[in-house]
């Protein structure tokens, strides 16, 4: 059974935006640094474990980058304007505005609570920040669009076909700045845009009518026929269904003087409209899906954990508020408890629970008999030799020895089960 | 079955028809290829077949294009697509996914096939295609034969019946497109598909093809049996081209036929020399690339008739990409007043070569010279005035909204007085009009366009990376005596090329390349006269004699007066410079 929940695969991507955006509501639902500090590396372990080899998985780095921005932005900012209070840790040269500003002080002395505070909710926002680029690069956007309803269908296609047409606009900028290096610069700046801009924007476009082209004649936009008035119900239901949302979240987070109408009962009457009209626009659509991602057990498992942890969250708020928000001041450690590390253990269950995702070289384990066409084809791309280098190296449950004349695969689990070895025969030509 | 019934199609009330009245019938299961001139209505009759033209194309159309009994008129594209698959000469621009395997289910996908019959299909399509072990590749690190053949599974998996290929192999390599072509080959003779192919080198697909529609370029077509077509065509690939020099029975369309016939005129060859005869015939009636009017003179000091130049040499020449090396120890040079022409295949490190020659691509290690003066690491501003390159996408170079305008752009950026460049375009290309847009221009005119920009700064070196993609015979045979006129103005010029007959006409030297390393280099009969990859046409069939085209077999049997009725020139098509 474990074998199985660990056959290398691609989650539902809804599966990990839910635990993703459990994560988020942990970081936003405390004020201990040692419950954030511990999501956080939970998070971490997640993806280094669970990520695959995509582009969109290796953009995980941005949003640790943006984390960090945020703490030290945070952190400073807390210093330069008047970081006072109880325990002093060292003294600036306090600065105070001319004119109009002059109540204004800047610097002055930094206290360990200001820095604390500044530290503990930059923290919250930047364990906010790693869940959602977690999500990212644990789910395959396109395969999240695939999942949306079919009445979105069209919105879906739009979003991806900007996304393939984009890496293309970059490589054909490339490229026209490399060519404009051929013919003496005749003018720069405004001249300058023109001459990169022309080529790139017409190519952009030419490039876009083809693909429209093509994909007509490979049938997008087949349409039933439906009638107008079943068109106008289900454009009216979408618009009313997204007002009431709208209403109804402000209704929720807004405790103070709005109705109670306003909150719940608005909520459920927005999502039971949407539903209803999206189901009504969805007969227009002819459509199957190919392999539709489908909710299994390892699905519910990593949205489950999300789930639960933002239940343990709630309840920790409510039960141990002095461990869930501990004060800043009297300085001290905070308390964990019990609950708490149960909240962020139940969060760390899929990085060992799930499946690890395909790279190319489990793909070899899966299907035996074909893998030395595939690494053979491999080679063909020498530029991207370094590519799966990499993979191999960074992803930690495949580890691949190379003999004189074979290959070996050696996959183990974390879990310390040896999910076998595989002996791929192949000559020195193909790998 | 595809019925054509009295359809003509203009893309204006004012404007001559691109399809005048004509009536085809073509049957299932034969391949059938589709030759004429470059603009001479091919894609707007593969677009016909289909409904792209007029529903996404515009246009009026009369008459009536049935396919398996729709009547295109009232089905847009999207309603054919369970009968016709298009496949275009970019596959990476019209794929939708990223993944080998989505983007073959995503026609079935549209079509709303059930997901079990999808999956069945899918399978298949990724084994007669040979895909299986690409099946969750990602589409852009895929080779470009690899690519196309994906770009046909995509089509062939909805279940058509009939595919319409608007040059699938001309942005490919030699072996690629042999790739590309087997497939498709087999699903004409395994599958019993109908197969419709738009081609310029038609010494690739012609020997396969069962018909042909020739169009003439004035809204005609004829349809018939390839040899029938072949015996009166305008435009015919080597081999057809060497037949009728040595007046073969039959009209041969593959080596192998021709091999046959040709033991006579081997018998004949054998005590003639190759290298005294010429291997394209000299430019007739056009003006030279030098200047008539020495008023018109560039600010430096350089003489207008002839190029002085010791030519460009590069030693121990290597460029890394991260931790690839692309050009690896290339020591190599370009002789003043020959053309040296770099083969090899995609990724090789030619192109590479090329743009670190222009001094845009820098290089890791190694020196080069032109003129005796060291080049490496100056920047491309002071290599400038010495090497200049034609990249593959010609019109990259072009941004301005007329021809006019690029021209007297040319002329301020190489310091000359103006009219420079429209000379030497006009000596390239005599009909192109001043005031039409550049980007509105043939493929060869474009090509031209670039080349007299690029020549105006009178460069001692000239590269050309892929000059040939797009061009049919007649533009091909143009820029070959415009190479041959600028070498022998003094010039070094250096061609990349994958196109094998393109490098028999013009080639003096040839060097190879694989893996970012020279692997041969020598004279074209030496390296093009024994290579099983590389040999045109004529020299596999008058093998082990190295003979390398047609107009050069025609020169030693003395045969060319033969042929001065006018009907045919020696190398099939009629010598007036057009593009």
């Amino acid at each position: 059974m474990a074998l199985r929940l660990l056959t290398p695969r691609s989650l539902h991507p809804g599966a990990w935006w839910a635990w993703a955006i459990g994560c988020a509501v942990v970081a936003s639902r405390t004020t201990n640094p040692a419950i954030l500090g511990l999501l956080i590396s939970v998070v971490f372990l997640t993806v280094i474990l669970r990520r695959g080899s995509a582009p969109w998985a290796m953009a995980f780095r941005l949003y640790v980058y943006l984390a960090c921005f945020i703490v030290t932005i945070r952190i400073l900012l807390r210093i330069v304007f008047s970081a006072q209070g109880p325990t002093v840790l060292f003294h600036l040269p306090t600065l105070t505005l001319p004119g109009i500003l002059d109540s204004v002080r800047l610097f002055g002395p930094v206290s360990a609570e200001a820095l604390l505070g500044a530290g503990i909710s930059a923290l919250q926002l930047a364990a906010m920040v790693v869940a959602i680029g977690a999500a990212n690069a644990l789910a395959n956007p396109k395969r999240l669009l695939a999942a949306v309803p079919g009445a979105l269908y069209e919105w879906g296609t739009v979003v991806v076909i900007a996304l393939s047409i984009f890496p293309q606009l970059a490589e054909s900028f490339g490229r026209v700045r490399r060519a404009r290096q051929l013919r003496a610069e005749t003018g720069k700046g405004a001249h300058l845009i023109k001459n990169v801009a022309m080529p790139v924007l017409s190519d952009g476009l030419d490039r876009s009518l083809v693909l429209a082209a093509a994909m007509d004649s490979r049938g997008y936009g087949r349409s039933m026929a439906v009638s107008v008035f079943s068109r106008r119900l289900t454009s009216v239901l979408l618009v009313v269904s997204s007002l009431a949302l709208c209403v109804g979240a402000y209704g929720l987070l807004d405790t103070g003087f709005t109705p109670l109408w306003m909150g719940v009962p608005m909520v459920v009457f927005g999502l039971v409209a949407g539903l209803v009209g999206l189901r009504l626009s969805g007969r227009r659509v002819v459509r199957s899906r190919y392999r539709p991602d489908t909710m299994l057990a390892a699905e519910w498992l990593v949205l489950g954990s999300g789930v639960a942890a933002c239940v343990g969250i709630l309840i920790l708020g409510i039960f141990q508020p002095m461990v869930a928000f501990p004060p800043v001041s009297p300085l001290g450690w905070p308390d964990v408890s019990i609950l708490a590390i149960g909240t962020i253990v139940v969060l760390l269950l899929p990085a060992f629970m799930s499946p690890p995702a395909e790279t190319p070289s489990t793909r070899v384990v899966e299907n035996p008999h074909k893998s030395v066409g595939f690494l053979g084809a491999d080679t063909q791309n020498g530029g991207f030799g370094l590519h799966h280098g990499e993979n191999w190296g960074e992803n930690p449950s495949i580890s691949v020895t190379q003999h004189h004349n074979a290959m070996v695969l050696r996959g183990f689990s974390p879990l310390g089960v040896n999910s076998g070895e595989i002996c791929v025969r192949g000559n020195d030509d193909s790998l | 079955m595809i019925r054509f019934d009295s359809v003509s199609i203009r893309y204006g009330v004012d404007q001559e028809p691109v399809i005048r009245d004509i009536n085809l019938e073509l049957a299932d299961g034969q391949l059938i290829l589709v030759a004429g001139r470059t603009g001479s209505g091919k894609s707007t009759l593969l677009g016909a077949i289909n409904g792209h033209v007029p529903h996404f194309t515009g246009g009026i159309v009369t008459g009536r294009v049935e396919v398996e009994g729709l009547d295109t008129a009232q089905h847009p594209p999207r309603d054919l697509a369970h009968v016709i698959g298009v496949v275009n000469q970019n596959p990476l621009a019209g794929f939708v996914t990223d993944i080998v395997e989505e983007e073959l289910a995503y026609g079935m996908e549209q079509l709303g096939i059930d997901p079990q019959q999808m999956r069945t299909r899918v399978e298949e399509t990724l084994d007669i295609l040979g895909l299986a072990d690409l099946r969750n590749r990602p589409l852009r690190t895929l080779s470009g034969g690899q690519q196309q053949r994906v770009a046909v599974g995509s089509v062939l998996a909805t279940g058509v019946r009939v595919l319409v290929l608007d040059e699938p192999t001309s942005a490919l390599d030699p072996v690629s497109s042999e790739e590309v072509l087997a497939a498709l080959l087999r699903l004409v003779h395994d599958l019993g598909l109908t197969v419709i192919i738009a081609e310029h080198r038609l010494e690739r697909v012609a020997g396969y093809a069962d018909q042909m529609l020739l169009l003439d370029g004035r809204g005609g077509v004829t349809q018939g049996e390839t040899r029938l077509i072949m015996e009166a065509s305008s435009l015919v690939p080597p081999v057809v081209a060497l037949g009728r020099i040595a007046s073969f029975p039959e009209v041969p369309l593959s080596v192998r036929d021709a091999r046959r016939m040709a033991d006579p005129i081997r018998a004949a060859l054998v005590t003639k020399d190759p290298g005294r005869f010429r291997r394209v015939p000299p430019a007739q009636g056009r003006s030279s690339v030098r200047l008539a009017d020495p008023s018109l003179k560039p600010s430096g000091t350089q003489r207008l008739e002839a190029i002085e130049s010791d030519g460009l040499t590069t030693k121990n020449v290597r460029i890394m990409y991260g931790h690839t090396c692309a050009v690896n120890n290339v020591s190599l040079s370009l002789p003043p007043g020959k053309i040296t022409v770099i083969m090899g295949r995609n990724g090789s490190g030619k192109s590479s070569l090329l743009w670190a020659l222009t001094g845009v691509q820098k290089m890791d290690s190694g020196r080069y010279s032109v003129d005796g003066i060291d080049l490496e690491n100056k920047g491309p501003d002071k290599v400038r005035d010495l090497v200049r390159l034609v990249p593959q996408t010609a019109c990259d170079l072009l941004y301005l909204s007329s021809v006019e305008e690029e021209c007297q752009a040319a002329d301020r950026e190489s310091g000359c007085e103006s009219g420079l460049c429209r000379q030497i375009l006009d000596a390239l290309a005599p009909q192109v009009d001043s005031r039409s847009h550049p980007r509105d221009l043939s493929q060869g005119q474009q090509l031209c366009l670039v080349l007299a920009i690029q020549l105006t700064a009178r460069p001692h070196v000239i590269l050309l990376d892929e000059p040939t993609r797009g061009l049919d015979y007649p533009a091909k045979a143009s820029l070959a005596q415009i190479l041959e006129e600028m070498a022998w103005e003094g010039r070094s010029v250096g061609v990349v090329t994958h196109d094998v007959e393109f490098a028999a006409e013009v080639a003096d030297q040839i060097i190879v390349m694989a893996a970012g390393e020279v692997i041969q280099s020598g004279t074209a009969p030496e390296v093009l006269g024994t290579s099983a990859l590389f040999a045109p046409q004529v020299a596999k069939v008058l093998y082990p004699e190295r003979w390398l085209t047609a107009y050069q077999v025609g020169q030693a049997l003395n045969l060319e007066d033969s042929h001065d009725d006018g009907v045919h020139d020696p190398r099939g098509y009629e010598s007036e410079v057009s593009w």
